[in-house]
C-alpha cells in the first residue's frame, strides 16, 4: 500500500519510528513487518498533525493557554473545551484531506465491501501523563464511512488538549511546541473464529508447546471463560498435535452491522461438535504465536482472530500479544529429575532412563 | 479394573487340514501341554512384523537364531538390569513372543555389569563398530565359499595315493553343519550392537520425554535417524542407474525388463552401453544382496539372483524421470529440517540442561543408525547368502533322488535335513545308492505341505492371554510397537473410536487422501500405481523403489522405529503404522484419508472393485 508524508500503512515497508507514528503506530507497523499480523490499517502520522496545526493553529492555542493556572479547574476547562472545537471545527489543508481520503479508500479496497473502521490515538508517549497514557485511550469503534473517520481523527488530535493533560504538560514543565499525535486507522475485527494461544503449556510450563483456544464468533467468551473452547495442544517445534479436545462452544459473539455492536447468539449443534480450525488455520494460529513469542523473547499469550471479510491465508490477525508471567519467570523447562547433573552425563543416568516406563 | 482378554491358545481353532500341524515344528518351538498352566499366564504377542506369514520347518531357523540371539544380549552379554530375553513359540505357524522381566530383587546386582559392558561400546563406537563390519563379512566370506557338490561316484585315486582315507562326504555334511554354525554366527554379532542402539535411543527417548513432556515419537525420532544410511544405499544405486540411462540415452532398451539376459543384452550393444552396463555390474557386490522380502523366508527373492526386479526398478525411475519427477530423496531438505528440529528444541533448555540433551542426542545419534543399517549386512546379505547356500544344497539333494522337488526340503527342520544327509552319504558309503528318504518321505513332506497351506488360510491372532494392565518392557515398546494403548485398541477398549477410522501410531507425518492398494506379500508390489496409498502388513525397507511413487503408508504392525515408519520419513511420507487390521478391513481402491500426524486413517468410502493381480503382476503362490 501506498505511503507517503502523511500516511504510513502498516504493511508499507518503512521503518517504525516513535516520533513519527506515535508508540501504538509503531508498534503496528513494526508488529505486521515481523509476521505478526495486526488488524490491517495505517497511521496519520505526526507530520499530518503538524500540517494540521501548523497552519496558525500553534499561535491561537498558545494564547489560549498563556498564564493559565493548572489549579484552577474551571478555567484550564474552559481553555480546554476552546482548544478542541477549535480543533474539530478548523477545515482540514486540502493536501492533507487529499492522502488521507485516498488511505481510505485505498484500505476498503482490500475487501468486497466497505467495512467498519476503528480510530485510534497514538501518542508520542513523552507528552502525555505517563500513567495513563490520556490520549492513546482514545478509541473510537464502528466507524462507518469516510466522514466518520476523519471526524474521529480531529477528535484524536484534539485529545492531547483535554484538561488533564494541559495539566499534566503545565505541572510538568513540558513545552507545548513540538507536541504531537499521530492517529492509528485500522479495520474492526469482523472475527469468524477467534481464541487465545500461549506459547507453553500453561499446566507445567513446558515450553516446547504451544496450547490453543478457540471458539465461533469474537474472542471474548474465550478469555472470560464463558464458553467452552476447542482446547488443542501442539508440539512447539514440529506443529504436531499433541493433544485434541472438542469443547462445546455453545455460544458465540459476533458483530451486529444493524447497531455495530456484537450481540451473542446460540450455536447449532453441527458446529459445536467439530473442531473451529482448520488443520492449516491452526498451524496459521501456532505459527502466529511462535513468531510473537520469538519477537517479544519471551512466552507470550496471544488473543488472536480469523476475520471473515480477509481471503484465506491472510485472514488470521493478532490482536494482542503480552508476556505469559506464570511460568516464565521460573526456569525454561523442567529439570530432569533423574539423578544428579554430574551423573547425567554418565552411564548412570542411561541406567536409570532404562528402568523407567517410557510413556 | 476388568480387562478383556485374547484367546489361550488352546482357545483357537485349527485350520480344516491344519490338524497334527504341532509335529512339524520341532518340540521346544510349540506350547507344551505338561507347561499348559504356566504358558497360558503369561502374555504373548504376534510377531506378524517379522513373520507375517507360516512357517516352513526349514524357515524357522530365521525366527530361532534372530530372538534366540536378541535376548542373550539383554540377558547375558549386557545384563539388562530390567530385561531379559523374548521367549518364543510357534502357534499355528506364526510366531508369539513374551519378554521375560528381571526378577525385583537381582536388578540392583546387573547395574553395575550393565554399565561396565556398555561403557565398553559407547567409550568407542566408531572402532568396536568397523570391527564388527570386519567380523560379519568375514562369516559372509565364509558361507561364499561352502559348497554342496554332488559325492563322487568313486574316490578319486589321488585320495588314496595321498592318505586321505576320507570319502568325501564328510566335506558335504561339515559344509552343511558350517552353512548352520556361520549363519548362527552372523546372527549372534547382529544383536551385538541393535540393543545398545536402542539403549542410546530410550536414554535420549526418556530424557526428551521428562525435559518435554508430551513431546511426539517422531521428534525424538527425527533427531537420531541417519539420514544418509548404507540400508538405502541398494535403491540410491537403481536411481543412479536410472539416470545415467536417461543421459546415455538407454531409455528405449528398457522396453522389457521381465527379460533380464535380453535386456542387458540389447543395452550392452547401444553406444554408451557398456558404461552403465559397467555401473550395473559394479553395483552387485554387495548392494544387490538384497531382497524384497525380508531374509527371513526361503522364497524371498534376492536382487542379484533375479535380475528382472532391479531392471523393472530401473524402468520404473526412468519414467518418472521423464516425467520430471525428482527420483533422488530430498536429503538435504530432510538434514535441513533435522538440524532445525533439533536447534529449536536445544533452544528452549537452559545452557546446564542443553548440554545434557546434547550429550545424550548424539550417543544416540552416533548408535542409533545402526539399528537400520544392519538390516542389509544380516537380513539381506548374510541371509541372502544363506538361501542362496541352501538352494544349492537342495538342488543337489533332488539330483541325487533325496527330493522330489528343491522345496522339499523346507518341509524338513534343519536338523531333520541333517538326518536326510547321513541317510545320502550312507547310501552312498555302503553302495546301495538309493538314500530311504527318496521312499520314506514323499509322504511326510506331502502331509506338511497341506498342514503349511492348511495354516495358511488363517491370520495370527494379535496376541495371547491377559494382557499386563501396563506394558513396560522398553524393547517390546520400541521395536514392535506393543504399547498399553495399542494392546487395549486391539482388545476394542479405546475410548473414542471414530467409525470407519483406524487408530495407529503416528510414525511420519503429514495428511493426504487417495485410493488404498493393499498388498499382502512383496510379490504384489508391481500392482502398486502412482499416487496410492500402500497398506499392508507390514512392509520391508528393500521395497524402497515404491516409496517414491506412492503417497503413503499404513501398516498393520510396527512402531515408531518399524521399517515402514524409518523408510515413510525418509521419503516424505506420511505414516500410520500398527494399525491392527488395515490390511483386511480396508479393500483395494477405497479412499482413504491418512493423517500420519495424528496416527488415524479414514475410509472415505468404501469402492468395490474387482481384486486381481494386475497386468503387470508378478504374484504367484509359494
Amino acid at each position: 500500500m501506498s505511503n507517503n508524508d502523511f500516511i504510513e500503512f502498516f504493511d508499507g515497508g518503512l521503518a517504525p519510528t516513535l516520533d513519527s507514528l506515535g508508540g501504538k503506530g509503531a508498534s503496528l507497523v513494526t508488529m505486521t513487518a515481523a509476521g505478526m499480523p495486526v488488524p490491517p490499517g495505517f497511521v496519520v502520522n505526526t507530520a499530518a498533525f503538524r500540517a494540521f496545526m501548523g497552519a496558525g493553529l500553534d499561535e491561537i492555542i498558545a494564547g489560549h493557554l498563556a498564564g493559565l493556572d493548572p489549579e484552577d479547574i474551571a478555567a484550564v476547562d474552559k481553555a480546554s473545551a476552546a482548544i478542541r472545537e477549535l480543533i474539530i471545527s478548523r477545515p482540514v489543508p486540502d493536501s492533507l484531506r487529499e492522502v488521507t481520503r485516498a488511505a481510505y479508500a485505498d484500505l476498503q479496497s482490500r475487501f468486497e465491501s466497505e467495512v467498519p473502521l476503528a480510530v485510534r490515538s497514538s501518542a508520542t508517549a513523552e507528552d502525555l501523563p505517563d500513567a495513563s497514557f490520556a490520549g492513546q485511550q482514545d478509541t473510537y469503534l464502528w466507524l462507518n464511512g469516510y466522514a466518520s473517520v476523519a471526524e474521529h481523527i480531529r477528535a484524536c488530535w484534539a485529545s492531547l488538549y483535554t484538561s488533564r493533560a494541559i495539566i499534566y504538560r503545565v505541572k510538568n514543565n513540558i513545552p507545548d511546541e513540538g507536541l504531537c499525535m499521530a492517529v492509528v486507522v485500522q479495520k474492526m475485527v469482523n472475527a469468524r473464529i477467534a481464541g487465545v494461544a500461549m506459547t507453553l503449556d500453561p499446566t507445567n510450563g513446558d515450553r516446547s508447546k504451544i496450547t490453543v483456544d478457540a471458539s465461533w464468533g469474537v474472542g471474548e467468551m474465550v478469555v472470560s471463560g464463558t464458553v467452552t473452547p476447542d482446547n488443542i495442544q501442539l508440539d512447539k517445534v514440529t506443529l504436531a498435535v499433541i493433544t485434541e479436545h472438542i469443547g462445546d462452544k455453545h455460544a458465540e459473539l459476533i458483530p451486529d452491522p444493524a447497531t455495530n455492536s456484537l450481540v451473542e447468539r446460540e450455536v447449532e449443534a453441527e458446529r459445536r461438535n467439530v473442531l473451529c480450525l482448520t488443520t492449516a488455520e491452526l498451524e496459521a494460529v501456532a505459527l502466529l504465536a511462535k513468531r510473537a513469542e520469538k519477537h517479544y523473547k519471551s512466552p507470550q499469550d496471544v488473543e488472536w482472530a480469523l476475520d471473515a471479510d480477509l481471503p484465506d491465508g491472510e485472514n488470521l490477525l493478532l490482536l494482542q500479544a503480552r508476556p505469559e508471567t506464570v511460568h516464565s519467570s521460573k526456569a525454561p523447562a523442567p529439570k530432569p529429575s533423574t539423578g544428579g547433573y554430574a551423573s547425567s552425563m554418565g552411564f548412570g543416568s542411561i541406567t536409570s532412563s532404562l528402568m523407567k516406563i517410557a510413556n | 479394573m476388568t480387562m478383556k482378554s485374547f484367546p489361550k491358545p488352546s482357545d483357537l481353532a485349527v485350520p480344516a487340514g491344519a490338524e497334527g500341524w504341532e509335529e512339524i515344528y520341532p518340540y521346544y518351538l510349540v506350547f507344551q501341554e505338561e507347561l499348559k498352566a504356566e504358558e497360558d499366564a503369561k502374555f504373548w504377542f504376534c510377531d506378524s512384523q517379522h513373520w507375517p506369514t507360516v512357517f516352513k520347518p526349514f524357515e524357522t531357523i530365521g525366527g530361532e537364531f534372530a530372538v534366540k540371539c536378541l535376548g542373550q544380549y539383554n540377558a547375558r552379554h549386557l545384563m539388562i538390569p530390567n530385561a531379559n530375553g523374548i521367549d518364543f513359540r510357534i502357534h499355528l505357524g506364526y510366531l508369539y513372543m513374551s519378554p521375560i522381566p528381571v526378577p525385583e530383587e537381582q536388578i540392583a546386582a546387573r547395574v553395575p555389569e550393565f554399565e561396565a559392558r556398555i561403557g565398553h561400546y559407547f567409550g568407542d563406537w566408531e572402532n568396536k563398530l568397523a570391527a564388527w563390519h570386519e567380523k560379519v563379512k568375514g562369516t559372509i566370506s565364509e558361507m561364499e565359499q561352502l559348497r554342496f557338490d554332488p559325492l563322487p561316484e568313486i574316490v578319486p585315486f589321488e585320495d588314496i595315493t595321498n592318505g586321505v582315507g576320507k570319502d568325501g562326504s564328510e566335506i558335504l555334511l561339515e559344509n552343511y553343519d558350517r552353512l548352520i554354525s556361520l549363519t548362527y554366527q552372523n546372527w549372534q554379532y547382529h544383536f551385538e550392537f541393535l540393543n545398545l542402539g536402542y539403549i542410546a535411543y530410550l536414554d535420549f527417548f526418556n530424557f526428551c520425554k521428562e525435559v518435554f513432556p508430551n513431546i511426539p515419537d517422531l521428534s525424538i525420532a527425527t533427531m537420531v535417524q541417519g539420514v544418509d544410511m548404507e540400508l538405502f544405499r541398494p535403491d540410491d544405486e537403481l536411481k543412479s542407474l536410472a539416470l545415467l540411462a536417461v543421459e546415455l540415452d538407454l531409455v528405449s532398451h528398457f522396453s522389457n525388463t521381465d527379460d533380464p539376459a535380453a535386456t542387458l543384452a540389447s543395452i550392452a550393444g547401444a553406444p554408451g552401453g557398456d558404461r552403465w552396463i559397467k555401473q550395473w555390474e559394479e553395483a552387485h557386490e554387495p548392494w544387490f544382496n538384497f531382497t524384497i522380502g525380508n531374509g527371513f523366508y526361503a522364497h524371498d527373492k534376492y536382487w542379484n539372483e533375479h535380475p528382472e526386479i532391479p531392471l523393472d526398478f530401473i524402468a520404473d525411475y526412468i519414467r518418472r524421470v521423464q516425467d520430471g519427477s525428482q527420483i533422488l530423496r530430498p536429503t538435504e531438505k530432510l538434514i535441513a529440517e533435522k538440524e532445525r528440529i533439533v536447534q529449536e528444541y536445544t533452544e528452549l533448555l537452559d545452557e546446564e540442561t542443553a548440554a545434557i540433551f546434547e550429550a545424550k542426542r548424539s550417543l544416540a545419534a552416533t548408535a542409533y543408525p545402526y539399528v537400520e543399517n544392519h538390516n542389509f549386512y544380516i537380513e539381506h546379505w548374510t541371509m541372502g547368502v544363506f538361501w542362496r547356500k541352501v538352494r544349492e544344497l537342495s538342488k543337489m539333494l533332488t539330483d541325487a533322488g533325496v527330493f522330489q522337488d528343491p522345496e522339499d526340503l523346507l518341509y524338513l527342520g534343519r536338523n531333520e535335513v541333517r538326518d536326510v544327509l547321513f541317510d545320502l552319504v550312507t547310501s552312498f558309503g555302503v553302495g546301495s545308492g538309493t538314500p530311504i528318504a527318496a521312499a520314506a518321505l514323499p509322504k511326510k513332506i506331502a502331509k506338511r505341505r497341506g498342514i503349511v497351506d492348511a495354516l495358511k488360510t488363517a491370520r495370527p491372532a494379535p496376541a495371547l492371554n491377559t494382557p499386563p494392565e501396563v506394558i513396560t518392557e522398553p524393547f517390546t515398546r520400541m521395536l514392535w510397537g506393543i504399547t498399553t494403548e495399542q494392546v487395549q485398541s486391539w482388545l476394542g477398549n479405546d475410548e473414542e473410536t471414530e467409525p470407519n477410522t483406524l487408530k495407529g501410531m503416528a510414525a511420519s507425518p503429514g495428511l493426504v487422501e487417495g485410493p488404498a492398494r493393499v498388498v499382502m506379500h512383496a510379490d504384489d508390489l508391481s500392482s502398486v500405481q502412482a499416487g496410492e496409498i500402500l497398506v499392508a502388513p507390514i512392509t520391508a525397507p528393500s521395497w524402497g523403489p515404491i516409496f517414491g511413487k506412492i503417497k503413503a503408508t499404513v501398516t498393520d504392525i510396527g512402531g515408531m522405529m518399524s521399517h515402514a515408519a524409518i523408510v515413510c520419513r525418509e521419503y516424505d511420507l506420511p505414516a500410520v503404522t500398527g494399525t491392527g487390521s488395515a490390511s483386511t478391513t480396508i479393500k483395494t481402491g477405497d479412499l482413504l484419508r491418512v493423517d500420519g500426524t495424528k496416527g488415524t486413517v479414514k475410509i472415505l468410502s468404501n469402492i468395490e472393485v474387482v481384486s486381481g493381480p494386475g497386468a503387470h503382476s508378478h504374484a504367484h503362490q509359494h
